[in-house]
Protein backbone atom coordinates (compact mmCIF):
# COMPACT_ATOMS: atom_id res chain seq x y z
CA UNK A 1 0.00 0.00 0.00
CA UNK A 2 2.68 1.99 0.73
CA UNK A 3 6.84 2.92 2.30
CA UNK A 4 8.47 5.43 3.79
CA UNK A 5 12.26 5.25 4.56
CA UNK A 6 14.15 7.12 6.63
CA UNK A 7 17.86 7.18 7.29
CA UNK A 8 19.65 10.15 9.80
CA UNK A 9 21.67 13.16 7.91
CA UNK A 10 25.31 12.53 8.89
CA UNK A 11 27.36 10.57 7.84
CA UNK A 12 31.09 9.58 8.65
CA UNK A 13 33.67 8.46 5.51
CA UNK A 14 35.87 5.63 5.06
CA UNK A 15 38.71 7.59 5.17
CA UNK A 16 37.76 9.28 8.52
CA UNK A 17 37.45 5.64 10.28
CA UNK A 18 40.61 4.24 8.56
CA UNK A 19 42.96 7.45 9.78
CA UNK A 20 41.77 6.00 13.16
CA UNK A 21 43.15 3.24 12.88
CA UNK A 22 45.77 3.88 10.64
CA UNK A 23 44.37 1.50 7.45
CA UNK A 24 44.33 1.64 3.95
CA UNK A 25 41.01 3.83 3.10
CA UNK A 26 41.33 3.32 -0.57
CA UNK A 27 41.85 -0.88 -0.22
CA UNK A 28 38.44 -0.97 1.83
CA UNK A 29 36.44 1.01 -0.40
CA UNK A 30 37.62 -1.05 -2.93
CA UNK A 31 37.00 -4.26 -1.15
CA UNK A 32 34.02 -3.08 0.84
CA UNK A 33 32.56 -1.21 -2.17
CA UNK A 34 31.71 1.53 0.44
CA UNK A 35 32.23 5.03 0.43
CA UNK A 36 30.80 6.27 4.15
CA UNK A 37 27.94 5.43 6.34
CA UNK A 38 25.04 6.88 8.06
CA UNK A 39 25.45 7.96 11.53
CA UNK A 40 22.09 8.37 13.67
CA UNK A 41 21.98 11.66 15.71
CA UNK A 42 22.63 11.70 19.58
CA UNK A 43 18.68 11.86 20.24
CA UNK A 44 17.75 9.24 17.58
CA UNK A 45 17.60 5.34 18.02
CA UNK A 46 15.97 2.17 16.32
CA UNK A 47 12.81 3.64 18.04
CA UNK A 48 12.86 7.00 16.19
CA UNK A 49 14.08 6.43 13.34
CA UNK A 50 11.11 3.36 12.82
CA UNK A 51 8.98 6.40 13.62
CA UNK A 52 9.96 8.52 11.50
CA UNK A 53 9.62 6.26 8.68
CA UNK A 54 5.99 4.33 9.55
CA UNK A 55 5.11 8.07 9.30
CA UNK A 56 6.13 8.38 6.00
CA UNK A 57 4.88 5.13 4.93
CA UNK A 58 0.94 6.23 6.44
CA UNK A 59 0.91 9.59 4.52
CA UNK A 60 2.22 7.64 1.31
CA UNK A 61 -0.16 4.98 1.92
CA UNK A 62 -2.91 7.50 2.04
CA UNK A 63 -4.87 5.23 4.62
CA UNK A 64 -6.34 6.15 8.30
CA UNK A 65 -3.74 4.36 10.57
CA UNK A 66 -6.34 3.17 13.03
CA UNK A 67 -7.07 0.57 10.08
CA UNK A 68 -3.51 -0.94 10.60
CA UNK A 69 -4.19 -4.26 12.53
CA UNK A 70 -0.67 -5.01 13.02
CA UNK A 71 2.78 -3.62 13.73
CA UNK A 72 5.89 -5.39 13.49
CA UNK A 73 9.25 -4.35 14.08
CA UNK A 74 12.91 -5.83 13.08
CA UNK A 75 15.48 -4.52 14.94
CA UNK A 76 19.20 -5.67 15.97
CA UNK A 77 19.08 -2.72 18.25
CA UNK A 78 15.79 -2.20 19.68
CA UNK A 79 16.13 0.50 22.60
CA UNK A 80 14.91 -2.14 25.28
CA UNK A 81 15.51 -5.45 26.04
CA UNK A 82 12.38 -5.71 27.50
CA UNK A 83 9.91 -3.77 26.52
CA UNK A 84 8.70 -3.41 22.55
CA UNK A 85 9.45 -1.27 20.10
CA UNK A 86 6.30 -2.03 17.78
CA UNK A 87 4.00 -0.61 20.89
CA UNK A 88 6.25 3.02 20.48
CA UNK A 89 5.50 2.64 16.98
CA UNK A 90 2.03 2.19 17.04
CA UNK A 91 1.19 4.81 19.26
CA UNK A 92 3.26 7.24 17.34
CA UNK A 93 1.03 6.87 14.27
CA UNK A 94 -2.12 6.56 15.76
CA UNK A 95 -2.95 2.68 14.69
CA UNK A 96 -5.56 2.59 18.06
CA UNK A 97 -5.45 -0.24 20.58
CA UNK A 98 -6.98 -3.05 18.68
CA UNK A 99 -3.68 -3.78 16.99
CA UNK A 100 -1.26 -7.07 17.21
CA UNK A 101 2.02 -5.63 17.67
CA UNK A 102 5.63 -7.47 18.39
CA UNK A 103 9.43 -6.56 17.83
CA UNK A 104 11.44 -9.09 15.89
CA UNK A 105 15.15 -9.99 15.64
CA UNK A 106 16.50 -12.07 13.07
CA UNK A 107 20.13 -10.38 12.23
CA UNK A 108 19.61 -8.16 9.09
CA UNK A 109 16.43 -9.85 7.57
CA UNK A 110 14.10 -9.30 10.71
CA UNK A 111 12.01 -6.73 8.27
CA UNK A 112 11.62 -9.10 5.63
CA UNK A 113 9.94 -11.39 8.41
CA UNK A 114 7.48 -9.23 9.55
CA UNK A 115 6.72 -8.35 6.05
CA UNK A 116 6.39 -12.55 5.83
CA UNK A 117 4.11 -12.67 8.99
CA UNK A 118 1.95 -9.66 7.91
CA UNK A 119 0.87 -10.84 4.84
CA UNK A 120 -0.34 -14.30 6.67
CA UNK A 121 -2.65 -12.04 8.63
CA UNK A 122 -4.22 -9.99 5.97
CA UNK A 123 -4.29 -13.71 3.81
CA UNK A 124 -6.60 -14.89 6.21
CA UNK A 125 -8.68 -12.04 6.62
CA UNK A 126 -7.19 -11.60 10.28
CA UNK A 127 -6.45 -7.56 9.75
CA UNK A 128 -7.21 -5.23 6.88
CA UNK A 129 -3.81 -3.36 6.76
CA UNK A 130 -0.22 -4.42 8.41
CA UNK A 131 3.02 -2.64 8.78
CA UNK A 132 6.55 -4.22 8.97
CA UNK A 133 9.11 -2.26 9.71
CA UNK A 134 12.96 -2.38 9.50
CA UNK A 135 15.05 -0.22 11.80
CA UNK A 136 18.54 -0.49 13.40
CA UNK A 137 21.08 1.70 14.55
CA UNK A 138 24.05 -1.08 13.37
CA UNK A 139 26.28 -1.90 15.57
CA UNK A 140 30.39 -2.54 15.02
CA UNK A 141 33.02 -2.85 17.52
CA UNK A 142 35.62 -0.19 17.08
CA UNK A 143 38.38 -1.22 14.76
CA UNK A 144 36.19 -4.09 13.15
CA UNK A 145 35.45 -4.63 9.58
CA UNK A 146 32.22 -4.04 10.80
CA UNK A 147 33.01 -0.66 11.48
CA UNK A 148 32.99 0.71 8.23
CA UNK A 149 29.88 -0.40 7.38
CA UNK A 150 27.15 -0.60 10.41
CA UNK A 151 24.85 2.42 9.92
CA UNK A 152 21.57 3.77 10.39
CA UNK A 153 18.56 4.20 8.92
CA UNK A 154 15.28 2.51 8.38
CA UNK A 155 11.91 1.34 5.78
CA UNK A 156 8.61 0.83 6.76
CA UNK A 157 6.41 -1.20 4.45
CA UNK A 158 1.98 -1.12 4.72
CA UNK A 159 0.50 -3.96 3.07
CA UNK A 160 -3.22 -4.63 2.81
CA UNK A 161 -5.45 -6.59 0.71
CA UNK A 162 -6.34 -6.09 -3.27
CA UNK A 163 -7.75 -3.20 -4.37
CA UNK A 164 -7.03 0.24 -6.00
CA UNK A 165 -4.34 1.53 -3.45
CA UNK A 166 -2.11 -0.81 -4.10
CA UNK A 167 1.37 0.15 -5.57
CA UNK A 168 2.71 -3.69 -5.86
CA UNK A 169 1.76 -7.52 -5.24
CA UNK A 170 3.87 -9.56 -3.87
CA UNK A 171 3.77 -13.02 -6.21
CA UNK A 172 5.27 -15.46 -3.92
CA UNK A 173 7.73 -15.43 -1.07
CA UNK A 174 9.84 -18.31 0.17
CA UNK A 175 12.58 -18.82 3.44
CA UNK A 176 15.61 -20.56 3.54
CA UNK A 177 16.83 -20.97 6.79
CA UNK A 178 19.60 -22.87 9.05
CA UNK A 179 21.08 -22.94 12.48
CA UNK A 180 24.34 -21.41 11.03
CA UNK A 181 26.46 -19.31 13.61
CA UNK A 182 28.11 -16.77 11.48
CA UNK A 183 27.39 -13.69 13.33
CA UNK A 184 25.89 -13.00 16.97
CA UNK A 185 25.81 -10.84 19.54
CA UNK A 186 24.63 -11.81 23.13
CA UNK A 187 22.36 -9.85 26.00
CA UNK A 188 24.24 -7.34 27.14
CA UNK A 189 27.55 -7.52 24.48
CA UNK A 190 27.92 -3.68 22.82
CA UNK A 191 28.48 -5.16 19.93
CA UNK A 192 28.39 -8.01 17.53
CA UNK A 193 30.76 -10.80 16.90
CA UNK A 194 31.46 -12.64 13.70
CA UNK A 195 33.25 -15.48 12.48
CA UNK A 196 35.06 -13.30 9.74
CA UNK A 197 35.54 -15.24 6.26
CA UNK A 198 32.90 -17.82 7.73
CA UNK A 199 30.14 -15.56 7.38
CA UNK A 200 30.52 -14.93 3.21
CA UNK A 201 30.29 -18.42 1.77
CA UNK A 202 28.56 -20.63 4.60
CA UNK A 203 26.35 -17.76 5.54
CA UNK A 204 25.51 -14.78 3.29
CA UNK A 205 26.03 -16.75 0.15
CA UNK A 206 24.32 -20.07 0.89
CA UNK A 207 21.41 -18.86 2.12
CA UNK A 208 20.75 -15.65 -0.25
CA UNK A 209 21.79 -17.91 -2.78
CA UNK A 210 19.19 -21.10 -1.48
CA UNK A 211 16.30 -18.83 -0.82
CA UNK A 212 16.38 -17.32 -4.52
CA UNK A 213 16.54 -20.49 -6.47
CA UNK A 214 14.26 -21.80 -4.48
CA UNK A 215 11.96 -19.66 -5.21
CA UNK A 216 12.65 -19.84 -9.14
CA UNK A 217 11.89 -23.60 -8.66
CA UNK A 218 8.39 -22.49 -6.78
CA UNK A 219 7.21 -20.20 -9.62
CA UNK A 220 9.08 -20.90 -12.67
CA UNK A 221 10.67 -17.98 -12.72
CA UNK A 222 14.42 -16.60 -14.06
CA UNK A 223 16.75 -14.13 -13.27
CA UNK A 224 15.79 -12.56 -17.26
CA UNK A 225 12.08 -11.97 -15.78
CA UNK A 226 13.02 -9.26 -13.02
CA UNK A 227 13.56 -6.07 -14.15
CA UNK A 228 14.88 -5.31 -11.12
CA UNK A 229 16.67 -6.93 -7.86
CA UNK A 230 17.38 -6.40 -4.31
CA UNK A 231 19.91 -8.68 -2.29
CA UNK A 232 20.96 -7.58 1.26
CA UNK A 233 23.69 -5.76 1.24
CA UNK A 234 26.21 -5.88 4.57
CA UNK A 235 28.88 -4.16 2.27
CA UNK A 236 28.76 -3.33 -1.72
CA UNK A 237 30.53 -6.27 -2.84
CA UNK A 238 28.28 -9.12 -2.08
CA UNK A 239 24.94 -8.48 -3.22
CA UNK A 240 26.87 -7.59 -6.20
CA UNK A 241 28.64 -11.22 -6.28
CA UNK A 242 25.93 -12.70 -5.29
CA UNK A 243 23.72 -11.02 -7.93
CA UNK A 244 26.63 -12.18 -10.38
CA UNK A 245 26.34 -15.75 -9.27
CA UNK A 246 22.51 -15.95 -9.59
CA UNK A 247 22.69 -14.56 -13.33
CA UNK A 248 21.58 -11.27 -12.61
CA UNK A 249 23.26 -7.97 -14.60
CA UNK A 250 24.82 -4.60 -12.05
CA UNK A 251 22.02 -3.11 -14.38
CA UNK A 252 18.82 -5.09 -12.65
CA UNK A 253 20.58 -4.22 -9.00
CA UNK A 254 21.88 -0.37 -9.11
CA UNK A 255 18.91 0.95 -8.44
CA UNK A 256 18.33 -1.05 -4.82
CA UNK A 257 22.42 -1.12 -4.19
CA UNK A 258 22.28 1.44 -1.41
CA UNK A 259 24.65 0.20 0.72
CA UNK A 260 27.85 2.12 -0.22
CA UNK A 261 25.94 5.35 0.21
CA UNK A 262 24.85 4.95 3.57
CA UNK A 263 26.43 2.01 5.17
CA UNK A 264 24.60 -1.25 6.45
CA UNK A 265 21.51 -0.53 8.18
CA UNK A 266 20.94 -4.24 9.08
CA UNK A 267 16.93 -4.80 9.44
CA UNK A 268 16.78 -1.94 7.06
CA UNK A 269 19.15 -2.91 4.70
CA UNK A 270 16.77 -4.94 2.15
CA UNK A 271 13.85 -2.76 2.71
CA UNK A 272 15.58 0.15 1.95
CA UNK A 273 17.01 -1.39 -1.42
CA UNK A 274 13.18 -2.11 -2.28
CA UNK A 275 12.02 0.68 -1.67
CA UNK A 276 14.54 2.46 -3.65
CA UNK A 277 13.32 0.09 -6.00
CA UNK A 278 9.83 1.07 -5.91
CA UNK A 279 10.65 4.66 -6.60
CA UNK A 280 11.67 3.81 -10.09
CA UNK A 281 10.16 0.99 -11.29
CA UNK A 282 7.37 1.00 -13.81
CA UNK A 283 3.57 -0.60 -14.01
CA UNK A 284 3.96 -4.61 -14.77
CA UNK A 285 8.03 -4.61 -14.06
CA UNK A 286 8.70 -7.03 -11.59
CA UNK A 287 11.32 -7.29 -9.05
CA UNK A 288 13.52 -9.49 -6.74
CA UNK A 289 14.56 -9.20 -3.47
CA UNK A 290 16.21 -11.90 -0.96
CA UNK A 291 17.30 -10.20 2.60
CA UNK A 292 19.34 -12.50 4.66
CA UNK A 293 20.09 -12.18 8.54
CA UNK A 294 22.86 -13.81 10.09
CA UNK A 295 22.20 -17.25 12.40
CA UNK A 296 21.11 -17.83 9.59
CA UNK A 297 18.16 -17.30 6.47
CA UNK A 298 17.05 -15.55 3.90
CA UNK A 299 13.51 -14.49 2.72
CA UNK A 300 13.07 -14.62 -0.95
CA UNK A 301 9.99 -12.22 -2.82
CA UNK A 302 8.60 -11.64 -6.16
CA UNK A 303 7.13 -8.65 -6.39
CA UNK A 304 4.70 -7.13 -9.67
CA UNK A 305 4.46 -3.34 -9.48
CA UNK A 306 1.09 -2.22 -10.59
CA UNK A 307 -0.67 0.24 -12.14
CA UNK A 308 -1.16 2.57 -9.57
CA UNK A 309 2.19 3.18 -8.54
CA UNK A 310 2.76 6.19 -10.64
CA UNK A 311 -0.49 8.22 -9.72
CA UNK A 312 1.09 7.22 -5.62
CA UNK A 313 4.17 8.92 -6.12
CA UNK A 314 3.02 12.63 -5.23
CA UNK A 315 5.03 14.09 -2.74
CA UNK A 316 7.10 11.22 -1.84
CA UNK A 317 10.29 11.69 -1.88
CA UNK A 318 12.74 9.09 -3.32
CA UNK A 319 15.51 7.52 -1.41
CA UNK A 320 18.31 8.28 -3.34
CA UNK A 321 17.03 11.89 -2.73
CA UNK A 322 16.74 10.73 0.99
CA UNK A 323 20.48 10.07 1.10
CA UNK A 324 21.89 12.52 -1.05
CA UNK A 325 20.77 15.70 0.65
CA UNK A 326 21.09 17.53 3.54
CA UNK A 327 23.89 15.13 4.34
CA UNK A 328 26.52 16.31 7.13
CA UNK A 329 30.05 14.86 7.82
CA UNK A 330 31.04 14.15 11.11
CA UNK A 331 34.85 13.09 12.33
CA UNK A 332 35.58 10.39 14.41
CA UNK A 333 35.14 11.88 18.03
CA UNK A 334 31.43 12.89 17.05
CA UNK A 335 30.78 9.51 15.38
CA UNK A 336 32.09 8.47 18.90
CA UNK A 337 29.65 10.90 20.83
CA UNK A 338 26.64 10.00 18.35
CA UNK A 339 27.39 6.26 18.88
CA UNK A 340 27.23 7.00 22.78
CA UNK A 341 30.41 5.62 23.06
CA UNK A 342 31.62 8.20 25.51
CA UNK A 343 29.88 9.98 27.93
CA UNK A 344 30.14 13.21 30.00
CA UNK A 345 30.43 11.80 33.57
CA UNK B 1 17.62 10.89 35.91
CA UNK B 2 14.55 8.85 37.05
CA UNK B 3 11.54 8.93 34.59
CA UNK B 4 8.39 7.77 36.42
CA UNK B 5 6.06 5.90 34.43
CA UNK B 6 2.59 6.74 35.62
CA UNK B 7 3.54 10.54 34.46
CA UNK B 8 5.29 9.75 30.78
CA UNK B 9 2.71 6.78 30.48
CA UNK B 10 -0.18 9.81 30.93
CA UNK B 11 2.25 12.46 28.55
CA UNK B 12 2.05 9.93 25.73
CA UNK B 13 -0.15 11.01 23.55
CA UNK B 14 0.61 14.65 23.73
CA UNK B 15 4.50 13.87 23.29
CA UNK B 16 3.92 11.85 20.72
CA UNK B 17 1.57 13.02 18.34
CA UNK B 18 1.23 16.99 19.60
CA UNK B 19 -2.53 16.13 20.43
CA UNK B 20 -4.47 19.76 22.34
CA UNK B 21 -7.66 20.35 22.33
CA UNK B 22 -9.39 23.28 19.96
CA UNK B 23 -12.84 24.88 21.77
CA UNK B 24 -15.57 24.16 19.07
CA UNK B 25 -17.34 27.49 20.61
CA UNK B 26 -14.79 29.78 19.35
CA UNK B 27 -11.98 27.65 17.75
CA UNK B 28 -9.47 28.38 20.33
CA UNK B 29 -6.52 25.62 20.42
CA UNK B 30 -4.40 24.63 22.89
CA UNK B 31 -1.44 23.22 23.35
CA UNK B 32 -1.23 21.70 26.42
CA UNK B 33 -4.82 20.21 26.41
CA UNK B 34 -6.99 22.58 29.03
CA UNK B 35 -10.13 21.36 31.38
CA UNK B 36 -11.41 25.03 30.47
CA UNK B 37 -11.81 27.68 26.99
CA UNK B 38 -9.88 30.83 28.54
CA UNK B 39 -12.95 32.30 25.63
CA UNK B 40 -15.97 30.68 26.71
CA UNK B 41 -15.34 29.25 30.43
CA UNK B 42 -18.37 27.04 31.41
CA UNK B 43 -19.32 27.53 28.27
CA UNK B 44 -16.92 25.55 26.81
CA UNK B 45 -17.19 22.99 24.43
CA UNK B 46 -13.50 21.34 24.03
CA UNK B 47 -12.54 18.43 21.73
CA UNK B 48 -8.86 16.51 21.22
CA UNK B 49 -7.16 18.03 18.30
CA UNK B 50 -3.83 16.33 16.68
CA UNK B 51 -1.84 18.99 15.48
CA UNK B 52 0.27 19.14 12.02
CA UNK B 53 3.21 19.40 13.83
CA UNK B 54 4.05 22.46 11.54
CA UNK B 55 5.20 25.75 13.06
CA UNK B 56 6.87 29.23 12.88
CA UNK B 57 9.63 29.92 15.30
CA UNK B 58 8.76 33.09 17.47
CA UNK B 59 11.60 33.44 19.04
CA UNK B 60 14.33 30.93 20.34
CA UNK B 61 17.88 30.54 22.52
CA UNK B 62 20.54 28.77 22.96
CA UNK B 63 21.17 27.08 25.68
CA UNK B 64 24.93 26.29 26.68
CA UNK B 65 24.79 25.18 29.85
CA UNK B 66 22.30 22.32 30.54
CA UNK B 67 20.59 20.49 33.65
CA UNK B 68 21.74 17.26 34.20
CA UNK B 69 19.35 15.67 31.81
CA UNK B 70 20.48 17.18 28.60
CA UNK B 71 24.27 16.96 29.75
CA UNK B 72 25.06 15.05 26.71
CA UNK B 73 23.29 17.59 24.38
CA UNK B 74 24.68 20.79 25.21
CA UNK B 75 24.71 23.18 23.09
CA UNK B 76 21.26 23.26 22.21
CA UNK B 77 18.58 25.60 20.77
CA UNK B 78 15.14 25.91 22.63
CA UNK B 79 12.45 27.53 21.06
CA UNK B 80 8.68 28.99 20.99
CA UNK B 81 7.19 27.73 18.43
CA UNK B 82 3.97 29.20 16.83
CA UNK B 83 1.88 26.17 15.80
CA UNK B 84 0.13 26.38 12.18
CA UNK B 85 -3.45 26.42 14.30
CA UNK B 86 -2.76 28.54 16.65
CA UNK B 87 -1.21 27.39 19.81
CA UNK B 88 2.24 28.61 21.08
CA UNK B 89 4.28 25.59 22.16
CA UNK B 90 7.61 25.53 23.61
CA UNK B 91 10.38 22.51 22.34
CA UNK B 92 13.57 21.69 21.18
CA UNK B 93 14.96 22.56 17.95
CA UNK B 94 17.11 20.20 16.55
CA UNK B 95 20.42 21.14 14.64
CA UNK B 96 19.60 19.92 11.34
CA UNK B 97 22.03 22.14 9.43
CA UNK B 98 19.91 24.61 8.45
CA UNK B 99 19.54 28.21 9.84
CA UNK B 100 18.04 28.75 13.12
CA UNK B 101 15.46 32.03 12.58
CA UNK B 102 12.89 33.44 14.10
CA UNK B 103 10.59 33.22 11.32
CA UNK B 104 11.68 30.45 9.99
CA UNK B 105 9.29 27.58 9.40
CA UNK B 106 9.28 24.30 11.21
CA UNK B 107 7.94 20.78 11.62
CA UNK B 108 7.70 18.22 14.18
CA UNK B 109 10.22 15.13 14.61
CA UNK B 110 9.99 11.98 16.78
CA UNK B 111 13.26 11.75 19.11
CA UNK B 112 14.55 10.86 22.19
CA UNK B 113 14.07 13.61 24.57
CA UNK B 114 17.33 13.63 27.56
CA UNK B 115 20.01 11.09 28.78
CA UNK B 116 18.74 8.82 30.94
CA UNK B 117 20.43 6.12 33.44
CA UNK B 118 20.81 2.96 31.96
CA UNK B 119 17.85 1.64 33.78
CA UNK B 120 15.45 4.39 33.21
CA UNK B 121 12.92 4.66 30.99
CA UNK B 122 13.02 6.52 27.63
CA UNK B 123 11.18 9.40 27.08
CA UNK B 124 10.32 9.93 23.83
CA UNK B 125 8.65 12.93 22.26
CA UNK B 126 8.56 15.76 19.44
CA UNK B 127 10.82 18.20 18.92
CA UNK B 128 11.14 20.64 16.04
CA UNK B 129 12.96 20.59 13.03
CA UNK B 130 13.61 24.14 10.59
CA UNK B 131 12.44 23.22 7.52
Amino acid sequence: MGYGVYVPIYRIRVEEIAKVWNEDAEGIKTSLNIVEKSVQDKDEDAATIAVQAARRAVSHAGIDAREIGAVYVGSESHPYAVKPTATIVKEAIGTGNRVMAADLEFACKAGTAGMQMVMGLIDSNMIKYGMTVGSDTAQGRPGDALEYTAGAGGAAFILGKGGSGNIAEILKTVSFTSDTPDFWRKEGASFPSHGGRFTGEPGYFNHTISATKMLFEETGFKPSDFDYAVFHQPNGRFPTNVAKQLGFTSEQIKNGLITPMIGNTYSGASLIGLAATLDVAMPGQKILVTSFGSGAGSDSFAIEVTENIEARRGSLVPVRDIISKNKTYVDYSIYLKHKKAIKKE
Amino acid sequence: MDVAPASLWRKINTRYNLVGNTCKNCNTSYFPQRVVCRNCGRKSKLEERKFSGNGTIFSFTRIMVPPDAFREDAPYTIGLIKLDEGPMVEGHIIDNCAEIKIGGKVKTVFRRMQTEDKEDLIRYQYKFEPL
